[in-house]
């Protein structure tokens, strides 16, 4: 490096500082630490001893790992496309020239901002098996076919897909970025299809969805990675279930035993961190694996990364 | 777009309509439940609007609750003879015919009527033995009574809330006893949650634009590679990195504090680096190079140019921040554990299950007191919010 060149580095290191000292010591020191102590026998009271692939392999034969895996992957399974079809409808109906258009933006997106402890509150009392709000519009709807509406969360067939409808209430935010990519949509293109003689479902089909399909693309991946991380809400509800004050469970018949859920069971209730950190890991990979897809889709047609 | 066809607009209203309902159905209902008394919160069937009643009970008028529907004919009777002598009680047709020695009928009773309560506030007869349940009702505490007999009037419950923030911290107790002494305030727990948020928000704003500038305006050798390693640390998620960060903080005697939540905002995220350096960019070089020219340094060009000119952009980080601090549950579980410490999303929780989670009347107003800033603080600024989500979504 020459001078300049050098005064330059000085300068770059003295604006970014403040961020690598952040990125060192609570990013890439966790993530460092945590490869390091899933190969460890590790309990935050003891320094770490060397186990090896130990911790992997206890992973494979432990049952609760595997039905928490498959908990969270029905549950992401669920919701992430019902969440998509449900805010992308939305925005396409807001997107229609509709009177009172903020008003009822407002309605859709104000639930995603409520803190997720007061919206499982609510949704705790809105499920009530005997006196919630939902049970209550259910019950003379299903009445006629000899069906009753389930007890929901005190039920364990039912309390994943309760989460689910849980879920459809935060879908505000997808909204607003769909209808922000609809807007963007230029209105020749509707022009020339109409005179190509296309209407109505066609339209969005060969017109609307090409071009809004990289927003949708990205918008998934984001909403898979953050409901495989899915924890707030089960871990209010199921304590709630249980009424003991140990979330282990998953309560009901360990239904809502969600990965994160278990991995902080594992770590702060049973002190075995190493075990909880190789957990971590196949968690990471995981997320990795879906954010690579995510960045890909993303470069080519949105972002601009150079 | 536009829907032409007088069908096709019906069809759109009716549905805004009809989701609009669903989305904002559970807000109403968490209202409705804060505001009732709790014999109305756990009946059916149910109702919307919180009311109170009053009817006539023997000759006094009084509020009641209304308890149940009675099925059958009979009558209302006074025991007159016997241990029970006195008890007021009530017989079907069939047991009045057995018992008609011993007992005095007051009045007869049709199906369909309703029993009724003389209303003693659950609140009122909290503290066993100070005697207030007792002297509340004197003479007759029921009856069964006609429908048209008990009149009702719709009536907030308000002191909900002030009851639920009373006890939101633990039971307030007598003063000086033990009770009283582990009790927090709401205040505490508000105070805590707005620490976090404000000297969080603080952080985020001063540490991202700093750091955003020296990747958007400088030209340096290693700035590509820390760029692209920072967007790399956005796909890390929180959980992987709970057990090593909480031994980081343990290391800094910094746990059980509310240091852990907000100290690291000081530092930069690398989502906030990423939105500001996109805004910083779009900033004409022009501007910055006059500068140079009329030499100016980097930290004046910053904070004279760059900045004055990023309000919007700060803004957003700075409501997202504030947003995301508020709602926070999984940082202030991991790192809080005395009480005095939580914030107001992990004391909602504690207190749902300090209060076995049946309290529904009180939780509900506890909620509702936990929403409402962040209500006010979207309904003042709507504009950054949606203008925010749109470009981070799609534009980035």
């Amino acid at each position: 490096m020459n001078r300049i060149e050098w005064r330059r580095f000085r300068a770059g290191i003295a604006f970014t500082g403040l961020w690598i000292v952040g990125l060192g010591a609570f990013t890439a020191w966790p993530v460092v630490a945590s490869l390091y102590y899933s190969f460890c026998d590790y309990s935050i009271l003891k320094s770490p001893v060397w186990s090896g692939l130990e911790n992997y392999r206890e992973l494979i034969h432990d049952d609760l790992f595997w039905k928490s895996l498959r908990n969270t992957l029905f549950y992401a399974g669920l919701s992430v496309p019902l969440g998509t079809v449900v805010a992308l409808s939305l925005a396409l109906l807001l997107n229609c020239e509709v009177r009172g258009r903020s008003l009822f933006r407002l309605f859709f997106y104000l639930p995603s901002i409520v803190p997720m402890v007061a919206s499982a509150m609510l949704w705790l009392w809105i499920f009530n098996g005997q006196y919630g709000l939902l049970n209550w519009v259910l019950a003379p709807i299903l009445a006629p076919f000899g069906l009753h509406p389930p007890a929901w969360l005190a039920d364990p067939l039912w309390a994943k897909p309760a989460l689910v409808i849980m879920s459809l209430w935060g879908v505000g935010n997808a909204m607003v970025i769909y209808l922000a990519g609809l807007q963007d949509v230029p209105r020749e293109l509707y022009e020339a299809a109409a005179i190509d003689g296309a209407t109505g479902w066609r339209r969005f089909w060969h017109v609307t969805l090409p071009l809004l399909a990289p927003v949708i693309y990205f918008n998934i991946i984001m909403a898979l990675i953050s409901s495989l991380q899915i924890f707030t809400q089960a871990y209010i509800m199921s304590e709630a279930a249980n009424g003991n004050g140990t979330v282990s469970d998953g309560n009901p018949a360990r239904s809502t035993l969600f990965y994160t859920i278990y991995l902080f069971t594992v770590a702060f209730y049973d002190l075995r961190m190493g075990y909880a950190s190789a957990m971590a890991y196949v968690l990471f990979v995981i997320t990795v694996a879906l954010t690579w897809l995510a960045t890909r889709i993303a470069r080519r047609r949105m972002l601009n990364l150079d | 777009m536009r829907v032409h066809s007088k069908f096709g607009r019906f069809v759109v209203y009716l549905l805004l309509a009809v989701c609009s309902l669903a989305f904002v159905m559970p807000f109403i209902w968490l209202l409705s439940t804060s505001l009732k008394p709790i014999d109305q919160v756990m009946s059916l069937p149910m109702t919307f609007f919180p009311r109170v009643y009053a009817a006539d009970l023997d000759g006094r008028h009084r509020e009641v609750s209304l308890d149940f529907a009675v099925g059958q004919a009979g009558a209302v009777a006074v025991v007159t003879a016997g241990p029970e002598a006195g008890r007021r009680v009530f017989l079907s047709d069939q047991q009045l015919a057995s018992r008609s020695s011993d007992v005095r009928v007051l009045h007869r009773v049709e199906p369909g009527w309703w029993h009724i309560t003389a209303h003693v506030d659950a609140t009122r007869v909290v503290r066993p033995g100070s005697g207030v349940n007792s002297d509340v009702v004197e003479g007759a505490r029921w009856d069964i009574v006609p429908r048209s007999a008990v009149e009702s009037r719709i009536r907030f419950r308000w002191r909900n809330y002030t009851e639920a923030l009373a006890t939101i911290g633990g039971d307030p107790g007598e003063p000086g006893s033990t009770a009283a002494m582990n009790h927090v305030s709401f205040w505490v727990f508000l105070g805590n949650s707005f620490t976090v948020c404000v000297l969080g928000v603080i952080g985020t704003v001063f540490s991202n634009s700093i750091v955003a500038y020296g990747f958007a305006r400088l030209r340096w050798r290693g700035r590509d590679v820390l760029f692209a390693v920072t967007l790399a640390t956005m796909m890390v998620p929180f959980p992987a990195l709970m057990v090593p960060l909480y031994g980081v903080f343990r290391a800094l005697h910094m746990v059980g504090t509310l240091q852990p939540l907000w100290l690291p905002t000081f530092f930069g995220s690398a989502f906030n680096i990423f939105l500001m350096r996109q805004f910083f960019l779009t900033i004409p070089e022009e501007l910055s190079e006059a500068a140079r020219i009329d030499g100016c340094s980097e930290w004046r060009i910053f904070l004279r140019i760059i900045l004055p000119l990023s309000k919007p952009v700060l803004a957003v980080a700075a409501l997202f921040h504030f947003l995301y601090a508020w709602n926070d549950f999984l940082g202030p579980l991991l790192y809080l554990s005395r009480k005095r410490t939580f914030t107001l999303s992990l004391a909602l929780q504690s207190y749902q299950s300090q209060t076995g989670g049946v309290q529904w009347h009180y939780l509900m107003a506890a909620s509702t007191v936990t929403i409402l800033p962040i209500i006010v603080l979207f309904l003042f600024t709507q504009r950054f919010f949606v203008q925010g989500i749109a470009t981070t979504g799609t534009k980035g």
